[in-house]
C-alpha cells in the first residue's frame, strides 16, 4: 500500500475549521419555552408531503413534528437525499411511552443536519389501544446506523421495525420472557421474583444464546467429514 | 567446530538430517509423523467459527465478538452485547433529577464528569435555568479534563493491545494526576457526581488552579513523548494504517461520530457546530483525517489531547470570580445555616430535597461532544419532578454497531486493533 509509505514521512491529517457558511453558531441563550424559532424544513415537509404531516411543536427550541406511521421511512428517505434539507445524520431511535393509559407510545427519531446545522425530531404515534399494532418502518436502508438504535427500542418497547434485516433483542438475552423492561406496566424489579430470575438463570441454555446469523454459521458443522466431526464433538456437549 | 553444530541441531530438531535439511518420511510409514492415509479432510472452503469475549482483555469489557474465519481471514463479525444491562433508563424513571446524576457517573464511568455536565445541561435547558459565568468556566474545565483522562485511557489500553507497553505506563501516570485533580475538587476519582441541576457540588478548594497549572505544563511533555515514540514508529503504523477504512459517507450513514467520524474527514465537531457553554468564544482546532483508519483515529485523538490542553489555559485564564450556583430558589437548596436558624428556608430545603424540583411539561435533547462522540440525553417530562422519559444517546454503542463492516476482510489480529480504535466503554454501551 502507499499509504504506509506516506504515513511514515508525515502524519495524513490536516486542521480544518468548519464551514463558517451557514454563520458562527453560539450558545443558546434565555432559549424560550414556547415560541421559539420554527424549523424550517417543518414548511417544505408540510409542501411535500401534505396531510402526512400531522402537525408541529416547538419546546425549547426544539421543533418536532409528528409523521403519520406509515410514512416516516418516506419522509426520512426525503429528508435525507434532498439537497435543501440534506438531514444526512441520524442521531437517534427511541421511544416515550406516558404514564398515562390513553396517550399513544411515541417513536422518536432525532435527526441532524450538518450541512445546515438543523436539528429536528420526528415523531409517529401508536395508539394503546390494544387493536393498532405497535410497528413503524425501519429506517435501516436510510441510515444504517439505524440498526442497533431500533433493535434497542424493540428490545425495550416491543415496537416493531419494518423491514429491518434483523429485528432482535439486543441488550436483553434471546429468551427473556419478562416482557419489555422500558414500557410503563414492566415493574421496575421485574416481573418474575427474584427466585424465580435465578431459577430461570440456573435453567438456561446458554449454548442456545446464539443467533441465526451464528447457527447458520454452525450448520456447517454437518458438511463436515464423519471423522472430523467426531473429533470435534467429541468432548460432548459444554456450556452444561 | 561445524561438525558439533551439525550433532545439536539433529539432536534438537527431530525429523531432520544432521545436514538441516526435513527428513522426507512418507505419510502412513511407520515414523515420527504418524497420519491417517487418505482420509484427511480438505479444508479448503471451511470456515471456523470462534468467540472472542465475553471476558477478554482485548474487548475492553464484557464485549463478545463471533468471528467466522476463512483461514485467518474474518468472513464475518457478530458482536454480541448486554452483558453489563442494568436498566439505567428505567432507574431514571423512579428518581428526581439531581438523584439521577450518580447514575451518570457509571455509564460512561472514564468520562464521568463530562457526563455529569453533559446530563445538568440538558436538565437545565428542561427546567429553563442559566448558568453563573464561573460555572460555565468550570464545566468546560470539567469536561475538558475528562476528555484528557478518557483518551489517556484509550491510548494506553490501545497500545496494550497492539503491543506496545511504555506509552500505557506514561499516560496511565498522567490520568493519575488528573484524579488526583478531581478527587481534591469532587472527593471522588471515578465516580465524581460533580454537578447539580443549576450549579456544581462544589467550587474548586485553594491552590487548585495552580494544581491544574502544573498539570498542563507537564503534560504537553508526555504528549511529546508518545507522538515520538509512536507515530513514526514503523511496528505501530504497520499494525494501524489501512484497517478498519470507513469512507466519508459510510462514516455518516452508519451513525459514527467524535474521533471515528473525524478521522473519516468529516469536520463535524458539537462544540463547534452545536455550541454549549461558550465554546465557540475559545479558540481551538478540530483535528480531521484523509483515511479513516486505525492510524488516522489515533492521529486524530492525540491532537485532541492537544487542543484540550489549549481549552484549559483559556479557561484558566478567563475563570471569573462570583458564585458557582444561579440564584433560583426552583433548583437550588438555601444555604446549611439558614435552613438550620430560618423556618422558611427549612420548609424550602425540606421540600427541595422529599419532593425534588418539577420542570414544566417538555422535552429537549442537549448534545455534547463525549469523547467517544456525540453524547446526549433525551428528556421528556410530564411536570412532575421525576422524568417520564430519561434517554442517553449512547456514542461507543453507535460507533460499535459499525465493527462489522470495519472487521470483514482484516485479519483475526486486526480485529483487536480495530476494535480498540472504537474506543468503547461497555458502561455506556449496555447501561
Amino acid at each position: 500500500m502507499t499509504k504506509s509509505s506516506d504515513a511514515q514521512s508525515a502524519p495524513t491529517f490536516t486542521i480544518v475549521h468548519p464551514d463558517q457558511s451557514s454563520g458562527t453558531p453560539s450558545t443558546p441563550k434565555n432559549v424560550p419555552y414556547k415560541g421559539g424559532a420554527v424549523n424550517p424544513s417543518v414548511a417544505t415537509l408540510r409542501t411535500q408531503f401534505g396531510a402526512a404531516i400531522l402537525r408541529h411543536d416547538v419546546v425549547w427550541n426544539e421543533t418536532t413534528v409528528f409523521v403519520e406511521r406509515a410514512k416516516v421511512a418516506d419522509v426520512c428517505a426525503w429528508l435525507q437525499s434532498e439537497p435543501a434539507e440534506s438531514y444526512e445524520y441520524l442521531s437517534d431511535v427511541t421511544a416515550v411511552e406516558y404514564r398515562d393509559h390513553v396517550r399513544p407510545i411515541e417513536v422518536v427519531w432525532h435527526l441532524r443536519s450538518i450541512k445546515y446545522r438543523r436539528f429536528l425530531r420526528l415523531k409517529a404515534e401508536l395508539p394503546k389501544d390494544g387493536k393498532t399494532p405497535l410497528s413503524v418502518p425501519s429506517v435501516w436502508s436510510v441510515w444504517k446506523g439505524a440498526d442497533w438504535l431500533e433493535r434497542e427500542c424493540y428490545d425495550m418497547f416491543g415496537i416493531t421495525f419494518e423491514g429491518h434485516p434483523d429485528l432482535r433483542r439486543i441488550l436483553m438475552w434471546e429468551q427473556y420472557k419478562e416482557g419489555f423492561p422500558l414500557r410503563k406496566d414492566f415493574p421496575m424489579r421485574g416481573r418474575f421474583s427474584r427466585s424465580e430470575q435465578l431459577k430461570q438463570a440456573l435453567a438456561a441454555n446458554p449454548e442456545a444464546r446464539y443467533s441465526m446469523e451464528e447457527l447458520s454459521i454452525a450448520d456447517a458443522f454437518e458438511d463436515l467429514p464423519v471423522d472430523m466431526r467426531k473429533r470435534i464433538g467429541g468432548g460432548g456437549k459444554t456450556g452444561e | 567446530m561445524a561438525a558439533t553444530k551439525t550433532i545439536e541441531v539433529a539432536l534438537s530438531t527431530t525429523g531432520m538430517t544432521a545436514e538441516g535439511k526435513p527428513l522426507r518420511i512418507p505419510l502412513g510409514a511407520e515414523g515420527l509423523m504418524r497420519a491417517p492415509l487418505g482420509i484427511e479432510p480438505e479444508l479448503e472452503g471451511e470456515h471456523m467459527l470462534i468467540n472472542i469475549g465475553p471476558q477478554h482483555p482485548a474487548t475492553h469489557g464484557v464485549l463478545r465478538l463471533v468471528l467466522e474465519l476463512d483461514g485467518e481471514t474474518v468472513v464475518r463479525c457478530i458482536p454480541h452485547v448486554g452483558y453489563l444491562h442494568c436498566g439505567f433508563e428505567k432507574i431514571g424513571e423512579y428518581r428526581q433529577y439531581n438523584q439521577i446524576i450518580p447514575w451518570t457517573d457509571r455509564e460512561d464511568y472514564l468520562n464521568s464528569m463530562g457526563n455529569n455536565v453533559a446530563y445538568v445541561l440538558g436538565a437545565e435547558r428542561l427546567f429553563g435555568v442559566e448558568i453563573t459565568p464561573r460555572c460555565t468556566v468550570l464545566r468546560v474545565i470539567a469536561m475538558e479534563l475528562s476528555r484528557i483522562i478518557s483518551h489517556l485511557v484509550w491510548l494506553g489500553t490501545t497500545c496494550i493491545d497492539i503491543g506496545a507497553f511504555t506509552p500505557f505506563l506514561w499516560s496511565f501516570q498522567e490520568r493519575e494526576n488528573v484524579y488526583k485533580l478531581l478527587e481534591a475538587w469532587t472527593g471522588a476519582r471515578l465516580t465524581t457526581s460533580g454537578t447539580r441541576v443549576g450549579g456544581m457540588i462544589a467550587d474548586i478548594p485553594d491552590g487548585w488552579v495552580e494544581g491544574l497549572r502544573g498539570f498542563l505544563d507537564r503534560f504537553p511533555k508526555t504528549l511529546d513523548q508518545v507522538d515520538r515514540m509512536l507515530t513514526k514508529n514503523a511496528i505501530w503504523v504497520g499494525r494501524t494504517v489501512g484497517l478498519g477504512v470507513m469512507s466519508p459517507q459510510e462514516a455518516l450513514n452508519y451513525g459514527l461520530s467524535g474521533p471515528m467520524l473525524r478521522a473519516s474527514g468529516v469536520a463535524y465537531d458539537v462544540r463547534k457546530d452545536f455550541p454549549y457553554l461558550d465554546y465557540e468564544t475559545y479558540d481551538f482546532d478540530v483535528p480531521v483525517g484523509t483515511n479513516g483508519d486505525v492510524y488516522d483515529r489515533f492521529l486524530v485523538r492525540q491532537e485532541e489531547l492537544r487542543q484540550s490542553v489549549r481549552i484549559l489555559e483559556q479557561a484558566l485564564k478567563r475563570l471569573p470570580d462570583g458564585p458557582v450556583d444561579v440564584d433560583d430558589p426552583r433548583v437550588i437548596l438555601p444555604p446549611k445555616s439558614k435552613a438550620t436558624s430560618e423556618m422558611e428556608s427549612m420548609i424550602h430545603h425540606f421540600k427541595l430535597v422529599m419532593e425534588g424540583p418539577r420542570p414544566p411539561i417538555g422535552e429537549t435533547y442537549v448534545p455534547v461532544e463525549s469523547p467517544k462522540g456525540e453524547k446526549g440525553y433525551y428528556f421528556v417530562s410530564d411536570g412532575t419532578a421525576k422524568p417520564v422519559r430519561w434517554r442517553i444517546r449512547p456514542p461507543s454503542y453507535v460507533n460499535l454497531s459499525a465493527i462489522s463492516k470495519m472487521a470483514e476482510g482484516h485479519l483475526l489480529s486486526d480485529v483487536i486493533a480495530i476494535n480498540a480504535s472504537i474506543d468503547i466503554v461497555m458502561g455506556e454501551i449496555d447501561r
